[in-house]
């Protein structure tokens, strides 16, 4: 593998061997010193164009976990401010010497782009509306985990908010389809994509009438600036319609469990604490994620001699 | 002088087909028959000798953005795509909506020699939508088409004035078709596709509205309207119904709509990036059933030169555009299931007509007519290289195609500005 920009493009061999090699970065992790050899002297530089708490420092633990050196993209401080294009920036990052660039942008596309113009391997940490395979791939390993089923035949996912503009939500439609899961999704017609015909889900506008047959419920954060566009009359007509409250955990099955992939909205979309959840799987989320960032920079940076590798990571 | 004469090719022109050789001297044909004798004597056998074609929308980009294009390398790329006069978009930077910019841009034609350039005159202030332009200066200054081209008038009393004033000055008004509240941020043609991509999506129905708020308003007023780049089988549905009843529409679509669909954008290639957007299949099937029947009266190629750096950009931020000038013939013989004689109308006669040019462009080639020609190969093939694109600027989508068509000579009022493929000047 010499990228990772979308679930699509990894396929279903790719999802299933990331979630497997995740599991040996897991281990690592549990060890008194968690960290391994196995990328030294491999350069991660990370190309942040958002804002990213969680996304950024899990990729730069993950690869300082295995060893390798990182560099860090500010925005503010680069030369993009002086009116350099992203096609200088990249080339000249690249011309120092790197292995991996993980970018996150606003716009749909760049991680393509960016593989354009450079000969290093390109991770998609969130492009627009449109990827973020490695949150895919947390909240697949999550489930796994939680449920201890390798793949998702027989479950249904319902994920709850505005689709239409959620990368997270276009991820996991993929991957979760593809381990087997029947997605519902659930939104007002106005945060759904133009035409989902094609996807591999269900669709309502209705939550109380899918929860009693949802066994793991995702919400989605909902901005405050849909409001402004329209998609929504206001926040508290959207809390009633779709926030996640007591009654409606209630009317969950007893094994169901919850996820959100942050930053949560308290009071918009989650009305109840979390952690007042006994089945709630949002601090698993975040705490696979170096694990699975790990699998991924591991694969795509020794993929050559995985097997040999694989060793050096074992032991 | 010089006796020029194109020897042994296919004349089409709006009488039809026939074979015959053609003298030119002093800039007009002097003669058209068999056995014509001349000293320069051009072997056009097996090519089509047609009047010039002529653009309805082209981009030149002078003045403002002369990175791009400038009105000479813009009419040099037209020359070698066998056109002979160009409609210069007033997008430009001053815009074409005063005189001094209008005179600028001719005369900057002029200058460059290699074909007409026509400008047209916004029709309105700025192109900002809000008051109109000085229609009457621009129409004493030999406009005769007027647009916002890039965006639409959104405001509907404003359009009703301009089509009401513009009635009494005998000129076309080219509506840009674009609701713009519908396609805030837009980048590609709302679909499955843009659905998947996560892009914000350019709804047809934003183009057909305003289609269809034009034609009532022509309905109403009387006045000329031609419908810019046309990009929707609803919107062909909305013209053919218009011409139907008689109204006084006519309407264009460019090459790329009828080529290249909405599934190009999964590449994330900014240069399948253009507006409006490309379409579904089955749009395109339907624009070129317009284009078959009559209901679409021309090929325009829109040509948006845009310069590397700016399409270079996120696919949000990226300009639109696409060039169109060197390939259209390629692209229309490629994609249509068309007579010459009909490919003619749409690409010279019927664009030189709604341009107000029809009497020395688009004519029958008879003894008189200034001699604006373009002699082609029909059955030629070439492969598209960008670096030798005569355009300023690269951001062709056609990139290492095989055209068929092949333009041999181009001829601007008796003078070969393409000679041989090779543009003379």
């Amino acid at each position: 593998m010499k990228h990772l920009r979308s679930i699509d493009e990894l396929g279903s061999d790719g999802l299933l061997r990331l979630l497997d090699l995740t599991n040996h970065m897991v281990e690592v992790n549990r060890r008194p010193v968690p960290k391994v050899p196995a990328l030294r002297g491999r350069t991660v530089v990370s190309l942040f164009f958002e804002d990213s708490t969680r996304t950024r420092l899990s990729f730069e633990t993950a690869a300082k976990r295995l060893s390798a050196d990182t560099m860090t993209f500010s925005v503010s401080t680069s030369s993009v401010n002086k009116g350099e294009s992203l096609r200088d920036t990249v080339e000249t990052i690249t011309d120092m010497g790197v292995d991996a660039f993980v970018v996150r942008h606003k716009s749909t596309g760049i991680p393509w782009q960016i593989s354009d113009w450079t000969t290093a391997s390109v991770v998609n940490a969130g492009d627009g509306w449109h990827q973020h395979p490695t949150q895919a791939l947390v909240d697949c390993f999550t489930v796994r985990e939680a449920l201890g089923k390798e793949r998702f035949d027989g479950l249904t996912i319902t994920i709850v908010g505005d689709i239409k503009h959620s990368r997270v939500a276009r991820s996991n439609v993929a991957a979760f389809s593809m381990l087997g899961a029947n997605v519902v999704l659930v939104a007002p017609p106005t945060l759904l994509p133009p035409d989902v015909s094609h996807w591999p889900v269900e669709v309502s506008y209705r939550l109380d009438d899918v929860l009693a047959r949802t066994d793991i419920l995702y919400m989605l954060r909902l901005q405050s600036e849909r409001m402004s566009q329209g998609h929504v009359p206001n926040l508290r007509e959207y809390a009633e319609t779709y926030g996640l409250d007591a009654l409606r955990v209630a009317k969950l099955p007893p094994h169901a469990v919850i996820m959100h992939p942050g930053p949560m909205n308290r009071g918009v979309e989650m009305l109840i604490d979390p952690s007042a959840l006994p089945n709630s799987l949002i601090h698993k989320q975040v705490a696979n994620g170096v694990s699975v960032r790990m699998a991924v920079l591991f694969d795509l940076l020794a993929g050559e001699s995985t097997a040999a590798n694989l060793q050096q990571v074992a032991t | 002088m010089t006796r020029i004469v194109l020897q042994g090719g296919t004349i089409v022109d709006s009488r039809g087909e026939y074979d015959g050789d053609v003298a030119i001297e002093n800039g007009r044909v002097v003669e058209v028959g068999e056995n014509l004798r001349g000293d320069d004597v051009i072997d056009a056998t097996g090519c089509i000798v047609a009047p010039g074609f002529v653009d309805l929308h082209a981009h030149l980009r002078e003045p403002g953005k002369e990175e791009a294009e400038t009105i000479e390398t813009g009419s040099r790329a037209g020359a070698k795509g066998g056109y002979t006069a160009l409609v210069a978009m007033p997008n430009t930077d001053p815009p074409q909506d005063s005189v001094a910019v209008i005179d600028f841009v001719r005369e900057q034609g002029k200058r460059a020699g290699l074909v007409e350039v026509v400008p047209s005159g916004c029709i309105t202030l700025g192109r900002r939508g809000e008051a109109l332009a000085p229609m009457a200066e621009l129409a004493a200054a030999g406009v005769r088409i007027f647009t916002d081209d890039g965006s639409g008038v959104q405001d509907e009393l404003l359009m009703r004035r301009a089509m009401e004033y513009g009635k009494g000055l005998g000129i076309t008004l080219a509506q840009h078709c674009e609701v713009a509240s519908l396609t805030k941020g837009a980048v590609m043609n709302e679909c499955q596709c843009c659905t998947s991509l996560g892009l914000p999506g350019w709804p047809s129905i934003a183009e057909e509205l305003m289609v269809y708020r034009d034609i009532e308003l022509a309905r109403l007023t009387g006045a000329r309207v031609h419908f810019l780049h046309l990009s929707t089988a609803r919107s062909v549905e909305l013209v053919r119904a218009a011409k139907h009843d008689g109204l006084p529409v006519t309407a264009e679509v460019t090459p790329h709509h009828l080529s290249l669909d909405e599934t190009r954008l999964t590449t994330f290639d900014t240069v399948y990036k253009v507006n409006p957007p490309l379409r579904s299949p089955r749009d395109i099937a339907a624009l070129r059933a317009g284009v078959l029947d009559g209901t679409i009266d021309a090929l325009a190629t829109d040509h948006a030169p845009h310069p590397r750096r700016d399409k270079e950009l996120a696919l949000d931020q990226a300009p639109p555009g696409m060039l169109g000038l060197e390939t259209a013939l390629g692209v229309a013989l490629g994609v249509l299931q068309i007579d010459v004689a009909h490919l003619v109308r749409v690409m010279s006669i019927n664009p030189a007509r709604i341009a107000g040019i029809e009497d020395r462009h688009g004519r029958d080639i008879e003894p008189g007519a200034p001699a604006n020609l373009v002699v082609f190969d029909p059955h030629a093939t070439w492969q598209v290289v960008p670096e030798a694109l005569a355009s300023k600027s690269r951001n062709t989508p056609y990139v290492g195609m095989t055209m068929r068509g092949r333009v041999r000579h181009t001829l601007f009022n008796g003078a070969f500005t393409v000679r041989d493929g090779e543009a003379q000047r």
